[in-house]
């Protein structure tokens, strides 16, 4: 299935999983469009993904550099205009630093580096990225963080909570001290998700736990499609 | 030239495990009675001329965005003899 929906996945200096969204991206029936950091408009995409990696090093913090990566302009007034972004793992601690999601993510409490297939729940179907899951479906793709425990002071928790803007949570085990098992958030309009496990490296059999991941992709072109 | 240092903490009741085994380390080595330790970042920054009320505004600004996150961190700048 091709849908003709072109979804952007932006390459930082030290992103790593770009070439593996872009492969979801394909799999689950879009185009993906390459966008570099330093370009300073969205090549008219659909859809943007930032993917994961260790962007300019993670020097001074995961993200925080990358956040004023030229880029960055285009990505942030399209967000607040309604159009889908998805985070992964350092995109995740970049839309943190932009201020498009709340709260912040920081070292694993246990201090090492994880990596493990981890067992989600999704708790909201109510973005463009999760709306082909079920509420309370339980997934499995793959965990790999040093920095991914999510951070926000009690109101801020509480207000994603009672909004339903907790988008996936850990089961089983917290991996990495994330307050109330957060593995995932959205913003107030449902279009930028932040996630800290990799849906695009369980896309398929050969090379992923499962394929849970590809639900992400599917639900975002869905939701294009249906525009 | 103006030397300026900017300090950066994390927020008090943000844990920080890297001071916790900093803290556990400095007891196994036998210092005695640390009830804690938080692990910080420091920026010196060196600038041409005078520090002025404008270039200082300014570095409040860039600390408060780019040097710390304010949602985790807190900062505080002053200056130095260079």
């Amino acid at each position: 299935m091709t849908t003709g929906m072109r979804i952007g996945v932006v390459t930082f200096p030290g992103s790593l999983d770009d070439r593996d969204a872009a492969r979801a991206i394909r799999v689950a029936g879009g185009e993906a469009v390459s966008l570099w950091h330093a370009d300073a408009d969205l090549h008219g995409v659909d859809a943007v993904v930032l993917p994961g990696g260790f962007s300019y090093g993670d020097y001074l913090r995961c993200g925080a550099i990358a956040r004023f990566a030229p880029v960055m302009t285009p990505l942030i007034d399209a967000a607040k205009g309604g159009l889908p972004i998805l985070g992964i793992c350092n995109g995740f601690q970049v839309l943190c630093e932009s201020h498009l999601l709340p709260g912040a993510l920081v070292r694993n409490d246990h201090l090492h580096f994880i990596c493990r297939d981890q067992k989600l729940r999704i708790e909201s179907t109510s973005t463009a990225w999760t709306s082909g899951f079920e509420v309370g479906q339980e997934i499995v793709i793959p965990l790999k963080n040093g920095e991914g425990g999510y951070v926000a002071d009690e109101n801020t928790l509480d207000q994603l909570e009672g909004e339903g803007r907790v988008v996936a949570r850990y089961l089983d085990i917290n991996p990495n001290g994330s307050r109330r098992d957060i593995a995932g958030i959205t913003n107030e309009r449902g279009n930028v998700v932040g996630l800290m496990p990799h849906p695009e490296h369980a896309v398929e059999s050969l090379t992923g736990p499962t394929t849970d991941g590809l639900g992400f992709f599917t639900s975002v072109l869905t939701s294009l499609v249906n525009r | 030239m103006a030397r300026v240092v900017v300090d950066v903490l994390l927020k008090p009741e943000i844990l920080d495990p890297q001071g916790k085994a900093v803290e556990g380390a400095l007891g196994r080595l036998g210092l005695s009675g640390v009830s804690s330790v938080r692990q910080g970042k420091t920026f010196t920054i060196d600038v041409d001329g005078d520090l002025d009320d404008a270039r200082l505004a300014q570095l409040h600004e860039l600390a408060s965005s780019l040097l710390s996150n304010p949602v985790i961190e807190d900062y505080s700048i002053r200056e130095v003899t260079a």
